[in-house]
């Protein structure tokens, strides 16, 4: 089994639309027992059994982290997406019986902080949720500043303005409202901590926005979960095992692995944890990394691929699996 | 003077680099002696600008007024020049306290200085990987006696007379960034009086 993805076997025990793209699913443990105790920011893989597909796909847990009974997440709906939300949208119901892992946290608070400033775009939301009811039981300093579409697409607005009325801020685009960011960056207190949870741009624009403001890399964290990109079909020789398999025009290099029935390493299953990183034996062609983990110097090396991500084009590919 | 080479050491050692200018609305600059030249070339590359956003904080030492004049040409929006780190360090607090994020921290001159200032820097929240240093000068130095835990200021043998205990202690690699001190351990411990002869090791 891959390191830290121990399994639980849970029971769906609420599905919830929150509005017309995002829908919460409450999962218990089946034996009745407790949850692992996690911390705000961890994710938990859901595996999905999709016909003959098994889907794996990583949702930040969003309920309260002492809160043992239970886990919650929300899945935003991706009508372009390869499958896995409109899975958990349309055939997960309560009662069913589904694997999760265990709890993993690749976005951490760091503790040291003395405050912790939040920017969340749409369902980056999640992450925070779980954070700021931790924070909140040590009546921890915090201020978040969260940008939605719209009032009605806006998940947990009004739970959490309700809640600290004082430390939330709602931004919504359709009424052009905007973070100002460099307004805010400029006199946070020392000893801030900046996380970051949204869109790809977002996350881009509030580190570039940090570094030029000369916020140090240590304090601004984030968050980004990629797809699997999809691309042409691809060979790729496993050495250890002595197999040939082939990924398909819709799957990761890490799923067509699995699905040959070799147990490969992994995590987030999003570019993000380093957890998959693969030597390469060999290779002819061109590789297409995705991923947050690799270095430009490994990349222009050949030697490493990141499976959850990344894919190649090319006659052959050699790992060492 | 220029920046010092050290041979490389134990990972607790800890390593400096050279000052350079980093994007930022507010800059401090704690230097010592031999340090001042390390400001001058800061403040020669980054231009115009970042002075008037700069708050210098200078201890001449044994350097006397040899830096006041060029320093002061500089024309910081603060320059504090004082007899003694401990004179600086009710300042040095005041600073950060009223500081931002985004604020860029230099430490340059002795190891004793630049250890002490990254101590209140770190307290205040800055990551210590985040605080540039850059050697100059003197390279006698701050000790911590292991066994009173006294400190002795600008050390210069090896071993060396703790200036609170009396033993006799031997300099180690071994640094504590939270004393901001390395650390001297009794050299004669198993044959008491057995002391091998001083040698000078730090300038």
């Amino acid at each position: 089994m891959s390191a830290g993805t121990a399994k639980i076997v849970v029971t769906v025990t609420d599905v919830v639309p929150v509005n017309d793209l995002v829908t919460r699913f409450r999962f218990a443990r089946t034996d009745g027992g407790l949850m692992p105790t996690f911390s705000g920011g961890a994710h938990t893989v859901v595996e999905m059994q999709d016909g003959g597909t098994t889907r794996l796909n990583p949702y930040s847990l969003m309920s309260d982290p002492a809160d043992r009974t239970a886990y919650t997440i929300s899945v935003r709906r991706d009508e372009q997406g390869r499958g896995g939300s409109l899975f958990m949208h349309k055939q997960v119901k309560p009662g069913m019986e589904m694997v999760i892992s265990n709890p993993v946290n690749l976005f951490p608070l760091d503790l040291r902080a003395r405050k912790h400033l939040m920017i969340a775009g749409g369902i980056g939301i999640t992450p925070f949720l779980a954070q700021i009811k931790q924070l909140a039981a040590s009546n921890g300093n915090f201020e978040l500043h969260y940008s939605v579409r719209t009032a009605s697409l806006a998940s947990y607005a009004d739970e959490l303005l309700s809640a600290h009325p004082t430390r939330v801020n709602i931004y919504h685009d359709d009424k052009q409202q905007v973070i100002d960011l460099e307004n805010l960056l400029d006199g946070q207190p020392l000893g801030t901590h900046l996380y970051v949870c949204g869109p790809k741009g977002m996350i881009k624009w509030v580190r570039s926005t940090a570094e030029g403001l000369g916020w140090p890399r240590e304090a601004v964290h984030d968050e980004e979960f990629l797809a699997p990109p999809s691309g042409k079909p691809f060979e790729v020789k496993l050495a250890v095992s002595n197999k040939v398999i082939t990924v398909g025009e819709h799957q990761s290099l890490l799923e067509a692995i699995e699905a040959a029935g070799v147990d490969a390493p992994y995590l987030c299953r999003g570019g993000a944890c380093g957890q998959c990183e693969t030597d390469v034996i060999g290779y002819d062609g061109k590789f297409l990394h995705s991923d947050h983990w690799l270095t430009d110097e490994q990349r222009e090396s050949g030697k490493k691929i990141m499976p959850c991500v990344s894919r190649f084009e090319g006659k052959t590919l050699v790992l060492d699996r | 003077m220029a920046k010092t080479q050290f041979e490389p050491s134990i990972k607790s050692r800890p390593i400096y680099g050279t000052l350079v200018p980093r994007p930022g609305k507010a800059h401090l600059v704690i230097a010592d002696a031999e340090g001042a030249e390390a400001v001058l070339d800061l403040a020669r590359a980054a231009g115009a600008g970042m002075m008037a956003h700069t708050h210098i904080i200078y201890i001449p030492k044994r350097t006397g007024e040899t830096y006041r004049k060029p320093l002061e040409a500089l024309n910081a929006a603060q320059l504090y020049i004082g007899p003694s780190y401990e004179a600086a360090v009710p300042r040095l607090r005041r600073t950060l306290s009223d500081a931002h994020m985004g604020l860029q921290v230099y430490l340059t001159g002795t190891e004793g200085l630049m250890g002490q200032a990254m101590r209140e820097a770190t307290e205040a929240g800055i990551p210590h990987s985040a605080i540039q240093t850059e050697h100059r000068g003197s390279t006698a130095r701050r000790m911590q006696c292991v066994h009173c835990k006294g400190i002795t200021e600008d050390v210069v043998t090896d071993p060396f007379t703790c200036s609170h205990c009396g033993l006799n202690l031997f300099v180690r690699d071994h640094y504590s960034r939270r004393i901001a001190a390395f650390q001297g351990v009794r050299v004669d411990a198993e044959d008491p009086g057995n002391v091998p002869q001083p040698v000078e090791r730090f300038k």
